[in-house]
């Protein structure tokens, strides 16, 4: 599976109405660690069937950034059963998210 | 066994892989994160020459390219450690070990923590040691400063512009940044200086509510903010080498100009070596001397 850009419209059913853990990556096109990030969220995506990788531009969605109180980017938030389990802040290795999991 | 081991792909390793690649030395660099080092957090550099403009990721993607145009090999693993056996020198990681005729140590260095209690738990709920970076996020809110060298200072003055009132928590009563940027901060009417005054206490719910501070009495003050950027200086990253490094006191890699240290074939380039000026342009200057006298050792050994 690919990265999946979700905005607050489809939030709730991609998200938090997800079978599967949801990693959440909050973003912004300005932000140079998020970039860093991004390819490797892409390999857990492609490598993993038993996660569901998600984007969110915080600047075009900054009420979900609000709602989830992200005040600092990259922000890579696990969502189990509709409800946050965990989070990454800041640019870490794959190891490091994996764990979360 | 590879000629030139570079550990961290920041700007001076990536500029050492390009100088030894051009010599025909073969170059295997290990980095721990991402490539790049400290300069992916920066939108916009200014004061590199020919790019008038450039965004800390764009500078380190087209480096990062160059370098492996030339045929520098990249791998993404963290250095545990270098030995010296003379002629082969052995870097460990967590799962390989890698040998090489020279070593060149270009680690940069790290946001020193504040070392009050829940401080990395609050890291991006509320604590943050990047105020270009994370600065938006406390728009009309209350924020703290901690430090008094310049990037304190120039923190202060950025968020003194997005945020409704900020304090700049300094434990002396004078700072070591510069004059004209501390006066500009003086001048404003949303800065309040808390000076000769430590951090002690971390007060939060979901997130950062509020920061005590105590003066040099011990008198407690409580500061209610939603933000509380750390600028009391960096670490290098230099305490795993230390059996091939003389480290000074702050834990800066002793060596001069050329960049060698007190190991023949072990050099040292950027931000981790014992400097003044602490910059792109001197991290890459740093990268182009290790590597021609790693390439100069190389070829007499
Ligand atoms: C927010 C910000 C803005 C800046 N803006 C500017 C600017 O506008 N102009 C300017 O000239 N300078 C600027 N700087 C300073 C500049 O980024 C540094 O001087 C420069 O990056 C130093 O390069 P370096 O290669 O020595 O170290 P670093 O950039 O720190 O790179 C070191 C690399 O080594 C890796 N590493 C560390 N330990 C290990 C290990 N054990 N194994 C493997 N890899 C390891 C790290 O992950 C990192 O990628 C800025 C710095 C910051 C933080």
């Amino acid at each position: 599976m690919a990265v999946l850009e979700v905005t607050g419209s489809n939030f709730n059913q991609e998200v938090l109405q997800s079978d599967v853990p949801v990693l959440v990556d909050f973003y912004a096109t300005w932000c140079g660690p998020c970039k860093m990030l991004r390819p490797t969220l892409e390999q857990i995506a492609a490598d993993r069937q038993d996660v569901k990788v998600i984007a969110v531009n915080i600047e075009d969605e900054d009420e979900l950034a609000d709602q989830y109180e992200v005040s600092a980017i990259p922000c890579v938030v696990l969502f189990k059963n509709g409800a946050e389990a965990d989070r990454s802040v800041g640019l870490v290795p794959r190891d490091a998210l994996e764990a979360m999991l | 066994m590879t000629d030139i081991i570079i550990i961290g792909a920041g700007p001076a390793g990536m500029t050492a892989a390009i100088y030894a690649r051009r010599a025909a030395k073969s170059v295997l660099v290990l980095e721990a994160l991402s490539y790049g080092g400290q300069i992916i957090n920066t939108p916009d550099i200014e004061n590199y020459p020919v790019a008038a403009h450039i965004s800390g990721f764009d500078f380190a993607t087209k480096v990062y390219e160059q370098a492996q145009a030339l045929g520098a090999e990249f791998k993404f693993e963290k250095a545990l450690s270098v030995e010296d056996n003379g002629a082969e020198k052995i870097v460990r990681t967590a799962k390989n070990s890698y040998t090489a005729k020279a070593v060149i140590i270009a680690t940069g260095s790290q946001n020193r923590k504040l070392g009050v209690e829940n401080e990395t738990k609050l890291v991006g709920r509320g604590i943050s040691y990047c105020a270009t970076c994370d600065g938006a996020f406390y728009r009309g809110k209350r924020v703290a400063v901690v430090g008094g060298g310049n990037t304190a200072l120039e923190d202060a003055l950025y968020l003194a512009d997005i945020a409704e009132k900020v304090y700049l928590i300094h434990r002396r009563d004078s700072f070591r940044g510069e004059e004209l940027t501390a006066d500009a901060l003086r001048a404003r009417d949303n800065v309040e200086l808390v000076l000769n005054s430590t951090v002690r206490e971390l007060h939060f719910d979901k997130r950062l509510t509020s920061v005590t501070v105590a003066d040099k009495a011990g008198n407690p003050r409580e500061i209610e903010v939603s933000g509380l950027f750390v600028a009391v200086g960096r670490i290098p990253e230099n305490s795993d080498f230390s059996a091939v490094l003389e480290l000074d006191r702050a834990g800066y890699a002793v060596a001069s100009e050329n960049c060698r240290t007190k190991t023949p074939g072990v050099f040292v380039a950027g931000d981790n070596r014992v400097k003044d000026v602490r910059q792109l342009v001197t991290a890459t200057a740093d990268g182009a001397v290790a590597a021609t006298e790693a390439i100069r050792f190389v070829n007499e050994h």
